[in-house]
């Protein structure tokens, strides 16, 4: 008798099989075959285990909450999503990055012509230092803020934390532009960090209006088990210090210095 | 009125109220796309997760996946079910996340550590156990560790025929599609999927059989 093949039983089971009453007729018959196909039924079974945690039954309500600023006013026409305010400030800083960025380059280009892609290089990684510094103050700051938030009175039930919500919710979107372009200069130290920051603003971003005293405990206590001010205030400083950092001179073996010297 | 018949009336309903939510989103009501955000953030999230395999990610595949239908929604013109359509969205969104996911993996120096979510949904804190003992504590942490480490280890595309086509349920002409790729390639990339799975899984769910078979008799 000729047995049914591995691809054939993941066929089977995954109902994707296009010989299904074949192969069931010789299931009925070999007990090998079944043995073979409850094995891989074992291993499916123990995969169907895996938790997805549950979002909440309030979940839809918080996504649109996050996305809702994020839309344009009408739907389908895509540049009109550009002229968000909320778009256009970060889309603003973009601009303003590029455009000192090319600025740059072409006066670098001016300056020293050999040395121009090096240059060009530096003047970009310059620009990041100096955008992603100003993100991390900013982004400090509300994270030493929230965790000094408490509230006024000790019977006090509730603490509004919306501003430091909001501001979170606007540090969300510029962090992940920032992530994505340290991932692209092969910055991996910084992606990794700037990663981290988004989870804890993904959350500060999710948290309520009004929070209970010990809900804001909670968001504390996240905030520093995860280290994230410590880390943050590292990376600040490491970016402080390359920006202060003297630009590197030319290299010695430049070609048109040596012209230079024959003359 | 059987629960077949049921589940089908209440699937058009709902594809009908999607629909009109539709119209409404085009014709500037920006509120009524709302609607369809609410109504299917559970199912996009959960797609997500299985796919991403952590929270954070889900979330973001989720929130991508309703801002970019809404930019797009004047190409979908209600020819189709826009729960299946806000669906493909996502799941090549996922797609992109995981393969700058593995990117970001490799250069990262330092090993990955343990995050709060990943003991927050353990199922060792959500299965109700009379009597855990410290060996089947130990066993099932493994398990689910090589689990994880065998969805990891397949590729994009391996994960992503997987997860849509055993735990999502979705057509093979639907999982091609967001593959881009034929319904023969689609079915054998279901089928590498389970076959890496099983190969990597095999031992340890034996080994667990087998002691859980001796427990029972002893």
């Amino acid at each position: 008798m000729k047995h049914v093949t591995e691809e054939e039983l993941i066929a089977y089971r995954e109902g994707i099989a296009e010989q299904r009453a074949a192969i069931s007729e010789h299931l009925a018959a070999c007990k090998e075959c079944r043995g073979e196909l409850e094995r891989i039924e074992a291993i499916l079974a123990a995969l169907d285990t895996l938790p997805v945690p549950e979002p909440g039954a309030d979940y839809g309500r918080q996504v649109w909450r996050e996305i809702a600023p994020r839309l344009a006013e009408k739907a389908g026409r895509w540049w009109q999503v550009w002229f968000e305010p909320r778009r256009l400030a970060t889309a603003g800083a973009v601009v303003a990055l590029i455009v000192a960025a090319f600025v740059a380059g072409r006066f670098t280009k001016r300056l020293n012509p050999p040395d121009n892609i090096a240059n060009k290089e530096q003047v970009r990684e310059r620009i990041l230092v100096v955008a992603v510094g100003e993100h991390l103050g900013h982004t400090e700051r509300m994270l030493v803020e929230l965790s000094n938030a408490a509230p006024d009175e000790p019977a006090q039930k509730a603490v509004n934390i919306s501003a430091e919500q909001r501001r979170a919710e606007d540090l969300l979107q510029e962090n992940r532009l920032y992530r994505q372009t340290a991932l692209q200069e092969g910055d991996a130290g910084l992606a990794s960090v700037l990663d981290e920051l988004e989870r804890v603003l993904l959350d500060v971003a999710h948290s309520p209006d009004e929070v209970t005293p010990a809900q804001l405990e909670a968001i504390q206590k996240k905030i520093e088990a995860r280290g994230i001010l410590f880390k943050v205030r590292v990376v600040n400083k490491e970016l402080q210090q390359r920006q202060e950092a003297p630009t590197p001179a030319p290299p010695q073996n430049d070609p048109t210095k040596r012209e230079r010297n024959k003359v | 009125m059987n629960r077949m018949q049921q589940s089908v009336d209440s699937t058009q309903a709902i594809a009908e109220s999607d629909a009109v939510a539709v119209e409404r989103t085009l014709a500037g009501d920006r509120d009524a796309y709302r609607v369809l955000v609410e109504r299917h953030s559970h199912n996009i999230f959960r797609l997500a997760y299985r796919m991403t395999g952590n929270r954070h990610d889900a979330e973001e595949v989720v929130q991508e996946a309703f801002l970019r239908g809404y930019q797009k929604l004047g190409q979908f013109a209600a020819r189709s079910n826009f729960g299946t359509w806000v669906y493909r969205i996502a799941a090549n969104y996922a797609i992109d996340r995981m393969r700058q996911r593995q990117k970001e993996e490799a250069r990262r120096e330092m090993p990955r550590t343990q995050d709060g979510d990943g003991m927050e949904n353990d199922p060792l804190t959500r299965v109700k156990d009379e009597a855990p003992t410290p060996e089947r504590l130990t066993q099932s942490i493994e398990l689910r560790k090589q689990m994880e480490q065998a969805l990891a280890a397949l590729t994009e595309a391996e994960r992503t025929a997987f997860v849509m086509r055993h735990w999502e349920g979705c057509g093979i002409e639907e999982i091609a599609a967001v593959l881009k790729s034929s319904s023969n390639a689609t079915k054998n990339t279901v089928f590498r999927a389970v076959q890496k799975l099983r190969h990597a899984l095999q031992p340890i769910v034996e080994t667990r059989a087998q002691a859980r078979a001796m427990g029972t008799e002893s």
